[in-house]
């Protein structure tokens, strides 16, 4: 991997750090700083594996207090925090320092309250985004945006990224989906953004926070919005031979007021791999594969499913098949599900890029990506979220022969240039971190980027929260961007990416 | 002479005006450049619809964006429309319609309020104040509907975010800090709005009811349902003759739930929401498409208050503190009616001073609700908070107000005193 530009270290702060621990000792319990060399290493990295640096301390407040003072503690002695939730973000967001403080929030896993009243659950921000759904599951809620991820990512992670899901269309990422935040600000202000009430008044520093990949504040508390668990789900499985068909029906479908829940397509490639991996019973022999699903109440879904099935026929679909059964339903998925591991399977490794485009532009863009397959010579398959136009290619590679390493970078960076073209953008759920940041003034000029870089500076003066992350340090357009896995391994293997 | 000269020639000559109504970006950035170079402090507006919401301030010149207007990319199939931030919300709509499309977030329109007649203004001015209609508690409110933005900072900066796709985590949102900003950090110029299909149609079920408390358990019991409603109101006896409607034989207080989707699919729905609610025949009947459509954009449109003379407030707290806050309020004797689902309180006042102003923020405050001005008496307007705010929010929006107008040139002191 090629190496990455980080702001310089302060030597004095590294060669200060017993006289820190001490300070720390002061905040928080000794057993909640971390500073042996073994303790820290599995805070090296999150799930952006290639890159690892090992923090100065690590740090595990246990209120909001104890984050508040060792925020305002590191402000006064301008020392570098890196905040982290559960570590599973895919751009770097995470990656400590050599002469920071990792503040993990591991400790804040508690789920505050269920408000069924105004529906919505207060959480501590390393509560995993699915405990939230099992939290209300019982009383037939859920919480709707679901990263794949979700059996391991952290709320405070979700919303420190934005993350979305499959069903982003219909639903919105968590942007949409949270009502309020309690925060602290690098100076040690501890505030709250938004609550039970809907929007709130003034400036939205809710939004402002959401997505900001934990450069402007530490979220220490979260309330989300809990909505009913439709009535019924269904799905179908329509294959389509080509691309341009499945693209057009996608079009028609939306236009004709039908709101999926989920929409997803896989080209050929995907397809292949996936039915050799794990025998999903996927029309192999189509060119593209759209699994769209439909939830709410029943007579709804019926209604819909209908629409849908008529369009598809009318684009020339080579095959397709409702789901009959919750199981069958699950089983449709399950195929695209394992898309990743099986490209893992296919080569030593493969690269998850993570572009939003038009949806319209889905031909346009695989026709471009399959010609930059042939001239990097490195096979490519790609994944679709076709509702919300999120496109996951995944470049297969050896990460063992340099120079296939170098072209898949390339590759990798060329395809999110042609996204940013075709009017798309350069992340569409992974964030930016470090894996992205050098390629911001692709979607961003130097205006653009300053007036953010003030918003940082006006909550942040000493750029000391999360600092080389996001924003380029030298405003190159390198070739960096993507997710790399080596020999089918991410970091986390049990977590599903999809 | 090149662009560039001609067009600084240009704007200097119109730059001596007090009203500025430029028709290009480079102009509106021109005039933005001059007035941060002479800190000169400029209001700015468009069609003035919503002009009397915020705080009166003094500015020496206004920019009016009402001449830079038009739809600049509508892509139906993608569900989004980008246009300049001059142009109407009638002139959106018209478009939109062609292709069977709608801003779901259905804009709050107070021309009724402000003259008697709908007046909804601009699409500039409906993001820069971010008031979304009933479908709010559904489909989210304006701020979830901006997909991004161009506009001019308080430098004479042209500065954007965000962009036509839905997922797009790549910066700092700037859209959501932007909307609701009322004009007071960027000057918008080009807006990408997120639109959806209309809803093939609509039914709306009327319950009559006389008591408060059984309004807000319908509502509350709606929204929790997989039924789905996409509308909640309550109006009380002294609104409710506003509402004639062929099939509306009651008087009185009512409730009214909205249930949109497929045909075929809404009767059911409808009918398996009488039955949890648990309602009787008697007590409910049912506004067809048309009918339902009228008074929805009644209650989007605040026509209950058409050409008020009293002061009104926007409320909203948590959906379980509507009672109690209305309970607590009932002594001054306003008039009220309840929308998204229970959750915002349009509260109608025709006696104020500035203690029953400060008890009711109070009150709303301590419910974890917010309060915002949207009429009140001329010299009571400049000793209360129009928006409320507390020590830390302050500080931190002065902060953010400098990074985008570091001159405080922009619509000053329009939400806060000093911002």
């Amino acid at each position: 991997m090629s190496s990455l530009q980080m702001p310089k270290v302060e030597k004095s702060i590294i060669s200060n750090r017993n006289e820190i621990v001490s300070d720390l000792e002061k905040i928080v319990k000794s057993e909640n700083i971390l500073s042996h060399q073994d303790e820290i290493k599995p805070y090296e990295t999150d799930a952006l594996a290639a890159y690892t640096q090992s923090p100065m301390l690590v740090v595990l407040p246990e209120t909001v207090n104890e984050v508040s003072k060792v925020l305002k503690y590191c402000n006064e002695n301008k020392i570098k925090i890196v905040p982290r939730g559960a570590g599973t973000g895919l751009s770097g967001g995470a990656l400590p320092l050599e002469d920071c403080i990792l503040l993990s929030m591991g400790k804040f896993n508690k789920i505050l309250e269920l408000d069924y009243k105004n529906r919505c659950v207060v959480a501590q921000p390393c509560v995993t985004n699915l405990a939230i759904t099992h939290a209300v599951q019982d009383k037939g809620f859920y919480y709707a945006p679901d990263p794949s991820s979700q059996i391991a990512c952290s709320i405070g992670g979700n919303v420190a990224e934005n993350s979305g899901g499959v069903h982003s269309l219909k639903y919105g990422a968590t942007t949409n989906n949270l009502l309020g935040i309690q925060v602290v600000l690098m100076d040690g202000t501890i505030t709250r953004f938004g609550g039970k009430a809907m929007d709130s008044e003034g400036y939205d520093f809710l939004g402002l926070m959401t997505g900001s990949e934990g450069l402007l504040g530490v979220v220490t508390e979260v309330t989300v919005k809990i909505l009913k668990t439709p009535e019924i789900i269904k799905a179908a499985l329509i294959g389509f031979s080509s691309i341009e068909d499945a693209g057009n029906c996608v079009a028609e479908i939306i236009a004709k007021g039908c709101i999926p829940a989920g929409m997803e397509i896989m080209d050929k490639a995907l397809l292949k791999a996936t039915n050799d991996f794990c025998k999903a019973g996927y029309p192999t022999e189509a060119e593209a594969m759209m699994i769209i699903e439909f939830d709410g109440s029943e007579f709804e879904v019926e209604s819909h499913i209908k629409t849908a099935e008529k369009i598809a026929r009318k684009n020339n679909s080579s095959s397709l098949k409702i789901s009959q059964s919750n199981e069958e339903r699950l089983k449709f998925w399950s195929g695209r599900k394992a898309a990743f591991p099986a490209c893992g399977d296919l080569a030593p490794d493969y690269m998850c890029m993570d572009g939003s485009i038009p949806r319209g532009k889905l031909a346009e863009v695989l026709k471009e990506i399959n010609n930059l397959s042939k001239k990097y010579k490195l096979p490519v398959a790609n994944a679709f979220h076709a509702g919300d136009g999120n496109l996951h290619p995944l470049i297969m590679f050896d990460a063992s022969d340099k120079d296939q390493l170098r072209r898949c970078e390339e590759f990798g960076a060329d395809i999110l240039k042609y996204c940013v073209k075709v009017g798309g953008a350069l992340t569409g759920e992974h964030g930016v971190g470090i894996e992205k940041r050098e390629l911001m003034c692709e979607a961003f000029n130097n205006t653009d980027i300053q007036q953010q870089l003030k918003i940082k500076v006006a909550l942040d003066p000493n750029s000391l929260l999360n600092p080389g992350k996001v924003y380029p340090i030298l405003r190159k357009c390198a070739e960096e961007g993507r997710v790399h896995v080596h020999g089918g391994k991410t970091k986390f293997p049990d977590i599903p990416r999809f | 002479m090149s662009m560039e000269e001609k067009q600084n020639s240009l704007t200097f000559q119109d730059f001596s005006q007090s009203v500025l109504k430029p028709e290009t970006r480079e102009d509106i950035s021109l005039i933005i450049r001059e007035c941060y170079k002479k800190n000169i402090p400029i209001e700015v507006n468009c069609l003035q619809s919503k002009k009397s919401i915020g705080r009166n301030f003094q500015a020496e010149k206004t920019l009016n964006l009402s001449n830079y207007r038009g739809i600049i990319e509508y892509k139906p199939e993608e569900l989004y429309i980008k246009v300049k931030s001059g142009t109407s919300i009638k002139e959106i709509k018209t478009e939109l319609d062609k292709y069977n499309q709608q801003l779901a977030f259905e804009p709050n329109d107070f021309g009724f309020l402000f003259k008697g007649n709908p007046d909804e203004g601009s699409i500039g001015g409906v993001v820069s104040c971010n008031f979304a209609g009933p479908r709010r508690f559904k489909v989210g409110s304006v701020r979830d509907h901006v997909l991004g933005f161009q506009g001019i900072n308080g430098r004479g900066e042209t500065i954007k975010s965000g962009g036509t796709v839905v997922k797009n985590v790549t910066g700092y949102d700037l859209s959501k800090i932007l909307t609701g900003s009322f004009g007071t950090l960027t000057v918008l110029t080009e807006i990408s709005i997120k639109v959806l299909p209309k809803p093939e149609s609509s039914k709306t079920m009327v319950i009559k009811n006389p008591h408060l408390l059984k309004a807000i358990e319908y509502l509350n019991t709606s929204l929790s349902s997989s039924n789905d409603p996409s509308g909640g109101v309550f109006y009380p006896e002294y609104f409710s003759n506003n509402f004639t409607f062929n099939d509306l034989t009651h008087e009185g207080p009512f409730t009214a739930i909205r249930i949109e989707g497929p045909n075929e699919s809404i009767d059911h729905r409808v009918k398996d929401l009488s039955k949890e609610l648990e309602l009787n025949i008697d007590e409910t009947l049912v506004l067809e498409n048309e009918q339902s459509k009228i008074l929805w954009e009644k209650t989007r449109s605040l026509e209950v208050f058409s050409k008020m003379k009293s002061n009104l407030l926007r409320i909203v707290v948590p959906p379980s503190e509507t009672f109690e806050v209305i309970k607590k309020i009932r002594p001054l004797e306003p008039k009220y009616f309840i929308d998204w689902g229970g959750s915002l309180i349009w509260l109608q006042l025709d006696k104020i001073n500035i203690k029953i102003f400060n008890d009711i923020r109070k009150i709303v405050n301590n419910a974890g609700g917010y309060l915002t001005v949207i009429k009140i008496e001329e010299d009571l307007k400049a000793s209360v908070d129009i928006f409320s705010v507390d020590p830390i929010r302050y500080k931190i929006s002065e902060k953010l107000k400098k990074s985008f107008d570091p001159k405080r040139i922009l619509n000053p002191g329009k939400m806060y005193s000093g911002i």
